[in-house]
């Protein structure tokens, strides 16, 4: 295709199955928050339609690419949208990290009294003191009291040295297909999912031992709320990387992509990476310091 | 989608829509989507600005007149949702599906699928939010703001809603955003460096930028507020540690950006217009870029000037009142700029160039106004009283408002082929321009002397500037109808045709298309020197 003249696609059906999909997750699941049978039912459907709705438009969009009517334009589009789409998930992590940066710093220590907070202190709740991890709270009744903190040192170690290797075994495989060796690249692949699924099973056997046997849960306080927020936020994009690692690799298995052209390939790997770094974070701001 | 094995060469004749209701529905045409965009930003306007009729006639006089006071609560909470996310923002949105590809030279916006599923969102978040109403409990009251606690601890049940349609609205803004920062980067034809973008473009480059920015923030915040409702978290309660002050840190920090993203494309729009009628090129083009940029960074680091009386260190409160007041110089470039672009021009005074005139102006008051409230102890008298809403109703209606309607009589005729009726717009202006301040000035006095906002009933001392204001509202609604009558009357047929260069001296590509201009506008680049 000339680069003097335009690809400009046909009217489409995704787009509005996409938004009946969207509308009836969140119509189905505030339904089912405010106690109604209907709602979980309602929601389920939805997220099938979002399934449907992802598998048909991918789908159509990689046949498109394979039958190579997308020039370079298009490709350069289909980067920049990807990293700006990466760009608006590094906020919304942001808006979660600034929470937790606020509790620590400013929230927790004024109830303790810091800077000019002495009678908020004495007014509020006399004789609490600030912490972080907090595990007593201003005023408990409510809430659940956790026993310990989590402690960085265990699993979310191993789970830290999960994700920096896949993220090594990732790269190996965007080297081998540059290369053209498909079975370095499958390879490479088959390790970075199976990685990303060992690092969901610790992450849950995780949340297990922390729930029942630290007692943290996500009505723990702010210490409580800011982990499963930030943890339980990340173990959902784990989750979506690994359903996305795993489609390229059944993609690889069939043949697609080429040493000069593979923009998914690209677009997943940067989706992993993003999550490595966010998870870094997670590890050096949640659970250790 | 259906032809993709259809060779290349179908793609590049200019085929038309598809027939009958489903073509509005399956659109992927950045025209299409960009009416949708514009009709449902109309229709929400005139909704929301419905709500605000029921708002100013129980302020006419004092005492409770016709509705309860939960109830104006819900009107005003959904007046200020409805005019930011539901008119203002895809307004802009609508005029940047047009104009974008036109103004670059593209045939179309980068990304098309997704740009049908942003504007589909819409309709549907709307939906919800607005059905709100009809819930038991009622619809959200705690003010557009949903400050904790108000939104969690007391909030109705009908909030879960709310918290959702504000997803679905950012979901459809982050979409919508990445698509214009995508078209604008990678769909310019040969020769448009990045400064020599008409300035509506470079404006809707920053809004988009902002947009990604703070968008994904906004839907962190309603997040908390949905695990603070219904998941036992303690973000906002402090019982547990949390802070009922962070939301309000949290929500600014969207918001501030927010009020840019409702207002630099309209700096664009007075960008193009006033040369247009000046007969001048734009005066400081790269100053006006710059002073674009400049403004678009501070606004990310003023926020907390919405809380100086919320309580904050005192480094803090001198910090946020310096770094607001250092907008007005960016600001202040812009207005000057404008001001030197009409010196000494061959001005005329049709109706796009009237609603520039009075952006400039009362925009500038608005501008004023912010500034007497970003000096913090002065905003210890202000805060929460009717001198902020005056404030904010200055740079959001005279200013957004005002330039959309500007925008809108500028590129209709090329949109459509037809010219509007040159009478009956200066007649809308006339109607708008004295109404609207009828509307707004007095409420600097009613604040200046205490009357707080969002109050369905004041003390008897206010009563007479209420009533002027009210007057004034209900003059200013009714000539927006006029407005409605005659876009639909230039959209059939108008007062005769347009010809394709519209304005003598309009610059820019979109001027060098037919009006009304083909359905792919550029299927092949076109030359910029």
């Amino acid at each position: 295709m000339s680069a003097s003249s335009y690809y400009v696609p046909e009217k489409s059906y995704w787009p509005i199955l996409g938004c009946v999909a969207l509308v009836s997750m969140v119509v189905g699941f505030v339904n089912h928050l405010h106690g109604s049978a209907l709602g979980g039912p309602i929601g389920l459907i939805g997220v099938a339609l979002l399934a449907v709705m992802m598998f048909g438009w991918f789908g159509a969009v990689i046949k498109e690419s394979m039958s190579g009517l997308y020039s370079d334009q298009m490709d350069r589009s289909f980067r920049m949208g990807m990293i700006w789409f990466i760009f608006s998930e590094v906020m919304f992590f942001a808006a979660f990290f600034g929470t937790l940066f606020y509790t620590r710093t400013y929230s927790v220590p004024w109830l303790g009294g810091a800077g000019n907070n002495a009678m908020t202190n004495v007014l509020l709740w006399p004789g609490f003191e600030a912490a972080w991890p907090l595990i007593n709270m201003p005023n408990p009744e409510g809430f659940s009291v956790p026993k310990h903190v989590v402690s960085a040192w265990g699993l979310p170690a191993i789970n830290t040295l999960l994700l920096l290797s896949s993220g090594v075994t990732l790269t190996w495989a965007h080297h081998a297909l540059k290369k053209n060796h498909r079975g370095q690249l499958k390879l490479g692949l088959l390790a970075t999912v199976v990685l990303g699924l060992i690092f969901l099973v610790v992450q849950v056997s995780e949340y297990g031992h922390a729930m029942h046997e630290l007692n943290l849960k996500l009505s723990s306080g702010v210490y409580g709320s800011t982990f499963y927020m930030l943890t339980g936020f990340h173990g959902f994009h784990v989750t979506v990387g690994v359903i996305m690692l795993a489609v390229i690799l059944l993609r690889c298995l069939k043949g697609h992509f080429t040493p000069e052209n593979h923009f998914a390939f690209e677009a997943v790997a940067w989706y992993w990476h993003f999550v490595d770094v966010v998870w870094l974070g997670l590890f050096i701001l949640v659970y250790w310091l | 989608m259906t032809s993709v094995a259809a060779t290349t060469d179908d793609h590049n004749t200019h085929h038309g829509p598809a027939k009958g209701l489903m073509r509005w529905v399956v659109t992927t045409n950045h025209k299409d989507i960009g009416s949708l965009y514009l009709w449902l930003a109309f229709i929400m306007f005139l909704a929301g600005g419905a709500m605000a009729m029921v708002i100013r006639a129980e302020l006419f006089q004092p005492g409770l007149q016709f509705v309860r006071p939960e109830f104006f609560n819900q009107m005003t909470t959904l007046h200020g949702l409805v005019m930011v996310f539901g008119a203002v923002m895809p307004a802009w949105t609508g005029f940047a599906n047009w104009l974008l590809p036109m103004m670059i030279g593209a045939p179309d916006m980068a990304l098309p699928m997704m740009n049908n599923w942003s504007f589909w969102l819409l309709p549907f978040a709307f939906i919800m939010l607005v059905s709100t109403l009809f819930m038991e409990g009622g619809a959200p009251n705690f003010g557009w703001t949903f400050y904790a606690p108000l939104s969690t601890t007391y909030g109705p049940d009908s909030t879960d809603f709310f918290i959702f349609a504000i997803h679905l609205m950012g979901i459809s803004s982050i979409m919508g955003a990445i698509n214009v920062i995508v078209t604008i980067l990678n769909m310019r034809a040969p020769g448009m460096t990045l400064l020599k973008m008409p300035l509506f473009v470079w404006t809707w480059l920053i809004t988009a930028f902002l947009l990604i920015a703070v968008m994904p923030v906004l839907a962190g915040a309603v997040t908390m507020m949905l695990t603070d409702r219904n998941f036992g978290t303690s973000f906002f309660d402090a019982a547990g540690g949390g802070d009922p002050v962070m939301f309000q840190h949290v929500f600014w920090f969207f918001g501030h950006p927010e009020v840019y993203i409702m207002i630099l494309p309209a700096f664009g729009v007075i960008s193009q217009i006033v040369p247009t009628f000046a007969r001048k090129p734009l005066f400081g083009y790269t100053s006006m870029v710059y002073a674009v940029g400049a403004i678009a960074f501070l606004s990310f680091a003023v926020w907390a000037h919405h809380m100086f009386t919320t309580g904050m260190p005192l480094a803090g409160e001198l910090y946020f009142m310096y770094a607001t007041v250092l907008i007005a110089v960016p600001t202040g470039v812009k207005i000057f700029n404008w001001a030197a672009t009409m010196w000494k021009g061959s001005m005329t005074f049709e109706t796009p160039m009237l609603f520039a005139l009075a952006f400039i102006f009362l925009f500038t008051i608005g501008g004023f106004s912010g500034l007497m409230l970003g000096v913090g102890p002065a905003d210890m008298q202000y805060h929460d009283t009717y001198f902020v809403v005056a404030h904010f109703h200055y740079v959001l209606v005279t200013g957004a408002v005002f330039a959309l309607i500007a925008a809108t009589y500028y590129w209709l005729p090329k949109f459509t082929g037809n010219m509007y009726s040159e009478k009956w717009g200066r007649i809308h202006f006339w109607l708008s321009t004295i109404a609207v301040n009828v509307l707004f000035f007095p409420q600097h006095f009613l604040g200046l002397a205490g009357m707080p906002r969002r109050i369905p009933d004041y003390a008897l001392q206010f009563a007479d500037f209420n009533m002027i204001s009210s007057l004034g509202a209900f003059v200013f609604g009714a000539s927006q109808l006029i407005f409605l009558c005659l876009v639909i009357h230039t959209i059939r047929g108008g007062s005769g045709k347009a010809t394709d260069q519209v304005w003598e001296a309009a610059e820019g590509l979109e001027w060098t298309l037919p009006s009304p201009p083909p359905y792919h506008s550029f299927s092949t680049a076109p030359e910029v020197k």
